[in-house]
């Protein structure tokens, strides 16, 4: 068996990547490089106001100061700052007014990644933000959502129309020296989205997000800030593609999320950068920061991802546990193939009382990948019966891959209880035999099996999402063991 | 990261630096060429490393500068104690049916001066001497797995060491008296030793070895040991340690076992009380069949800290090894776990096993558990699992509803979650006396010194025992 | 439709069947029995196709193919089907997706639409009534979960699912109470055409009461040493397998 499950899946993960054309979109973008120049004619671009540039000074300053972390199960190529594009931009004509004045190019771009901008013929149910290059182009179904009060805009709209809500939250939950990329983000970040749920509204449609990189030599620094107010809910999802280059690109996003009290927060993702092609060239370096705050008591935030793209991902979708009650959660899927290389996990801290948190984590490696799961789980003094669960599995689908796992739990609370399990394995040849005898050919029978191991997760997803989460997980394990 | 990194302790790494300094031409004139180049390279290695500080991932839960800021009396001179031995080692754990060995400070002082051989060729040595006496074995083995770069503790200890044990088991030799090797502080200053230790089975040899840690005064005194066990082919290892200082001892041990096709390690850890203990052990299975059980409790209270590093490298296939460590921690202590699997490409067929379980009980308390798994290989069993909590109140209230007491009750829980690790010590003599150490421990009434004969501190103190709990 | 000449198999070198023959036709049910250990379960292996099983002389026809050139896919698509002796458990997959995918491979081999799924759904009813399969299978994973007596119902479920030429069912009757015992039977009678042909490999002649042969071979040491009917079997209850063995040493 095992020399024609290798050959299959070696067949299984060669498909190619989809979303890998180029758009010929007129853009507008700075010269290449970063200083405090660039810094204020970002802001300049985006006629910002003074308090905002501050914040973003405030903020290369310190990034200036900081080193790239190394800490992670990682190799990253050596990143010259001075070689990224910090700003491009579609070229638009002023106010859009309707659908006929967005780009052609742009509408035909988003059509061809199964996006429909125009709202008669938008997935039944979701509003969608597409932002390319960093900044976005066209938000649907804002104006029936802003009848529930809901605000869900482009983050430069939203700073100059709602400054006292960005200002009040922005770098609250990730403050601008967080990390190395939260630094380096707060100081260019172009655009990104916004959203607001004021108190007891449960947004009606699924809020989403469709990322693109399209310009080369870019890097992607978007923002996003989601507010859910005292008892207010509200499930957002997040899509991101990149073209096919042969250099890698940098996309260092920021995402702070604060759910008051009874607020709620689904935060789902299906991550499809280019992860570069099968020699390991080119693909996204993904490093992102994504924190949530569940300030309020019985708030809840819940992050579900599904991460199939990237050459090389960084990111721990975190939860800080604050008001008492409070439920944190992360379902992720991670699946690696040919040079891919991820580290990723989550973040639980537990501070108020009764907090509970689930962490279920499950990493698929093919290939000459590499797959980590990183996760710390803190339960403060005061964080008394705080709640943890994490359970971590691997998948190996070949014997040049690597799967690891680096829990790191951390309690000084006697009412606390953390379980943390985790298991490695392969797929069985007995599985495998069982499956081929019902007639289903090896590769479906792979993806099928990885599928049910990834089904936990996956049921967490928004019904149009897991569909397409499905099709990409037995897609991006086509050729997956060679 | 390395720019602009402040070095912790800089007065004692240039003490100890100049110490090396001006011991190397004595070590020249005792030791050859082979020995001296290793001490030299490692100075070398220790100068460049400095201490180990929070910036390095596997001591960033461990804090040895408060630690390393203390005044230490450095220098290498002969035990500076005259307490007669005879009254010094008649402690408790000296009841496990084992030969003692004894060494004081750092220092030799029981089968003194000498080697010991047994009729079976099994030699037990000063480690001074038997350099001398074995020096093929020690061309063979010394050095030859610690990895001094891990960090500058290490490669302190293998520029500065003087004193510690040889053990030699001969190819098919099951020695069948166990050997105990303890390990006692007593000085007027605070001492910085620097112990070293050699262990080798021959082929199918058996040993089961007793390694004891202990101290009589409350000086605190700094321990910086390194153990190179060797297991060759069908070797079969049980060693015990067995920690028991006063709370402001530090005692570093880095342990690094090689194993051959075949081998078996059976090891548990049992820290009672110190200041500061950190344990690493470093295996590396290197031949086929070889299995590791790597075990541990540690019960700490107060301010005590207690470190235990697993590093289990599963370098060939069909290896297996098992980690399982088992903790209390109270009052404002700190627990840090630290387990790491390694499997290699080549790997194929292992099967490894994780387990971490703690017991907190205080808000000051800190537990920390970090249990790694590294893979390379697909075809593997490969888990872990680690757990914080507390006593279950299901069982609790099932005891109390019998009729016992809460504290009884919970006595009873505690001394049920540590009794898997007890239960693996394959000495009976010694797992009666390590569970009632461990009851006395759980009750509070255990302090350093009081198994030992000598109560230093208080001869007068009258030993309660509250419960009796084989009565209950 | 089968026919098996002079097979030699080993696991791993050691030789486990050793000159086996066998010739199976349509319409007909045969049984195998023997003592433990004795190959029966390494033939039903073999002749779907497993890997772990290598095949060191002989051939195996079916259906004038040779079988022994097939995947163990395209066996199942012509109609070899294997009930296991012990069921995979697939964490994950539910039932009706995994039937799902098989049945469609399965048309799409022989030149078939696939069914809609309404149709699949109805289709999967009624072979869930016929094999009186009651447990609730939507939202269950395949095999996980099951008790001993439900994994050898699902088993026969399957077979009714896909429909296949030769069945060969390796112990399903271990393991199971009478009721499930009868029920499986059941199943297995019901599936029975002049156009299908059952193999099934059993200890015990008890569930030879409800699936009646019309041979009977025993196997030992790799090889089938006798051959009868349905009386063989009664014999081989009442007086065990040392008869045989005598047999063959005064040979």
């Amino acid at each position: 068996m095992a020399k024609d499950e290798h050959k299959i899946i070696g067949e299984v993960t060669t498909t190619d990547y989809k979303y890998g054309f180029v758009s010929d979109i007129e853009t507008d973008s700075i010269s290449m490089g970063l200083n405090e120049d660039v810094v204020r004619l970002i802001s300049q671009k985006k006629n910002e106001p003074e308090w905002l540039l501050k914040f973003r000074l405030k903020a290369y300053r310190k990034w200036l100061s900081m080193t790239e972390p190394n800490w992670a199960h990682l190799k990253i190529p050596e990143i010259n700052f001075q070689d990224i594009i910090y700003y491009a931009a579609p070229k638009k004509k002023k106010e859009l007014q309707s659908m006929d004045e967005v780009d052609p190019e742009l509408v035909d771009t988003f059509n061809k990644l199964g996006i429909s901008l125009e709202e008669q013929k938008v997935l039944s149910g979701v509003a969608v933000d597409a932002v390319i290059d960093s900044v976005s182009v066209k938000t649907t179904f804002s104006d029936t959502l802003a009848e529930k009060g809901i605000i869900f805009m482009s983050f430069s709209e939203a700073v100059q129309q709602h400054p006292e809500l960005v200002k009040k939250y922005l770098g609250s939950v990730v403050p601008i020296g967080d990390n190395y990329f939260a630094a380096l983000n707060s100081a260019v970040f172009s655009d990104g989205s916004f959203c607001y749920i004021p108190k007891g509204v449960r947004s009606p449609v699924e809020l989403s997000t469709y990322f693109r990189i399209n310009a080369a030599n870019t890097g992607q620094f978007e923002r996003t800030l989601i507010i859910a107010d005292e008892g207010a809910y509200v499930s957002y999802l997040e899509g991101c593609t990149a073209p096919q280059r042969d250099e890698n690109q940098l996309h260092a996003a920021i995402v702070e999320i604060i759910a008051h009290k009874d607020g709620e927060v689904k935060y789902s993702t299906v991550q499809n950068w280019y992860p570069g092609n099968k020699e390991g060239k080119g693909g996204i370096f993904n490093f992102v920061t994504k924190r949530g705050l569940c300030e309020g008591d019985r708030s809840k935030i819940s992050w579900t991802q599904v991460e199939t793209g990237s050459a090389i991902t960084w990111k721990y979708p975190s939860c800080i546990l604050k008001g008492d009650n409070s439920v944190g959660e992360f379902y992720s899927v991670a699946v690696t193939n040919n040079y891919q290389q991820a580290d990723t996990g989550s973040k639980m801290i537990h501070l108020g009382k009764n907090t509970r948190s689930t962490i279920i984590s499950k990493g698929i490696s093919a290939g000459k990948s590499h797959n980590s799961y990183r996760g710390l789980v803190k339960v403060n003094a005061k964080a008394d019966n705080a709640r943890n669960f994490s359970q971590c599995d691997s998948l190996l689908l070949s014997d040049t891959c690597g799967a690891h796992t680096f829990p790191y739990i951390e309690t000084s609370n006697p009412t606390a209880i953390v379980e943390h399990e985790a298991t490695t394995s392969k797929i069985s040849d007995a599985q495998l035999f069982y499956c081929q005898q019902r007639g289903i050919s090896p590769e479906k029978s792979i993806a099928l099996i990885v599928n049910g191991y990834a089904k936990e997760v996956l049921n967490k997803l928004p019904m149009e999402f897991a569909v397409e989460a499905q099709k990409l997980l037995s897609i991006s394990l086509e050729n997956s063991v060679g | 990261m390395s720019k602009n990194k402040t070095e912790i302790a800089p007065q004692l790494k240039e003490d100890l630096l100049h110490q090396f300094e001006a011991t190397i031409d004595s070590f020249e004139a005792k030791e050859s060429p082979f020995f001296v180049e290793k001490r030299k390279k490692a100075y070398e290695e220790f100068k460049l490393l400095g201490f180990p500080d929070n910036t390095l991932e596997s001591w960033r839960k461990t804090n040895l500068k408060p630690f390393l800021e203390r005044a230490y009396d450095i220098e290498y001179l002969p035990a500076k104690t005259t307490s007669p031995k005879e009254s010094i080692f008649q402690c408790d754990i000296n009841q496990f049916d084992t030969d003692l060995y004894t060494m004081l400070n750092g220092e030799w002082i029981e089968g003194a001066n000498g080697v010991t051989t047994y009729d079976n060729g099994t030699i037990v040595a000063n480690l001074s001497i038997a350099k001398l006496a074995f020096p093929d074995l020690f061309k063979a083995h010394y050095g030859e797995c610690v990895i001094n770069e891990r960090n500058g503790l290490i490669a302190l200890n293998s520029a500065l060491y003087q004193e510690g044990y040889f053990i030699y088991v001969p190819d098919n030799v099951e020695h069948n008296t166990n050997l105990q090797m303890v390990n006692i502080i007593n000085s007027e200053q605070s001492i910085f030793t620097n112990t070293r230790n050699l262990v080798i089975l021959g082929k199918n040899a058996k040993l089961k070895l007793v390694h004891c840690d202990d101290s009589i005064n409350n000086n605190s005194s700094f321990i910086n040991n390194v153990t190179e066990i060797c297991l060759q082919e069908g070797a079969d290892l049980d060693l015990y340690k067995l920690q028991n200082k006063d709370d402001e001892a530090i005692v570093m041990t880095s342990t690094f076992i090689r194993q051959a096709k075949d081998s078996n390690l059976s090891s548990n850890t049992i820290v009672l009380n110190g200041g500061l203990i950190r344990n690493d052990t470093h295996v590396s299975l290197n031949g086929r069949g070889a299995n590791a059980d790597v075990m541990g409790l540690y019960l700490v209270d107060r301010k005590q800290i207690v470190d235990n590093h697993v590093y289990i490298s599963h370098n060939v296939s069909n290896c297996s090894s098992k980690q399982v460590f088992k903790g209390i921690v109270d009052d404002q202590a700190h627990s840090i776990f630290n387990g790491h699997t390694m499997v290699k490409q080549d790997a194929q067929q292992t099967i490894a096993f994780q387990n971490n379980n703690n017991i907190q009980l205080t808000t000051k308390s800190k537990i920390d558990t970090h249990p790694f798994l590294e893979i390379y290989a697909d075809d593997v069993k490969c888990s872990h699992g680690a757990t914080v909590g507390q006593l279950d109140m299901e069982a609790m209230f099932y005891l109390m509803q019998r009729g016992i007491c809460e504290r009884n009750a919970r006595m009873l829980l505690m001394s049920a979650f540590v009794r898997q690790i007890i239960n693996e010590i394959a000495l009976p003599t010694m797992r009666a006396s390590v569970d009632e150490l461990v009851q006395k421990r759980l009750k509070g009434e255990l302090s350093a010194c009081e198994q030992c004969s000598i109560q230093c501190i208080d001869p007068d103190k009258p030993i309660h025992f509250d419960i009796d709990i084989s009565k209950i | 439709m089968l026919k098996i000449k002079d097979l030699h198999v080993s696991v791993q070198g050691k030789e486990i069947i050793n000159g086996l023959n066998l010739e199976v036709n349509k319409g007909e049910v045969h049984a195998i029995m023997g003592p433990n250990g004795t190959g029966k379960s390494t033939l039903a292996s073999v002749i779907a196709g497993n890997e772990s099983y290598e095949v060191t002389q002989g051939e195996i026809s079916y259906n004038g193919k040779n079988l022994l050139e097939l995947s163990i896919e395209d066996r199942a698509r012509e109609g070899i089907f294997l009930g296991f002796q012990y069921p995979v458990e697939i964490p994950g997959v539910s039932m009706t997706n995994f039937m799902r995918t098989a049945l469609d491979e399965i048309r799409e081999y022989r030149g078939q639409e696939p069914l809609s799924a309404a149709a699949f759904l109805k289709y999967m009813k009624e072979k869930k009534a016929l094999v009186e399969m009651n447990a609730k299978l939507n939202n269950r994973s395949v095999n996980e979960g099951f008790s001993g007596g439900e994994k050898k119902k699902n088993e026969i479920f399957q077979m009714a699912m896909l429909e296949p030429k030769l069945a060969i069912l390796d112990e399903t009757d271990s393991g199971l109470d009478i009721d499930a015992l009868r029920i499986v039977a059941n199943g297995v009678t019901k599936l029975k055409s002049p156009e299908n042909a059952t193999i099934v490999i059993t200890h015990y002649q008890r569930l030879l009461d409800y699936i009646v042969p019309d041979f009977v071979h025993v196997m030992y040491d790799g090889k089938i040493v006798k051959t009868g009917d349905k009386s063989l079997a009664l014999k081989l209850e009442e007086k065990g397998y040392d008869w045989i063995k005598e047999e063959l040493k005064a040979k």
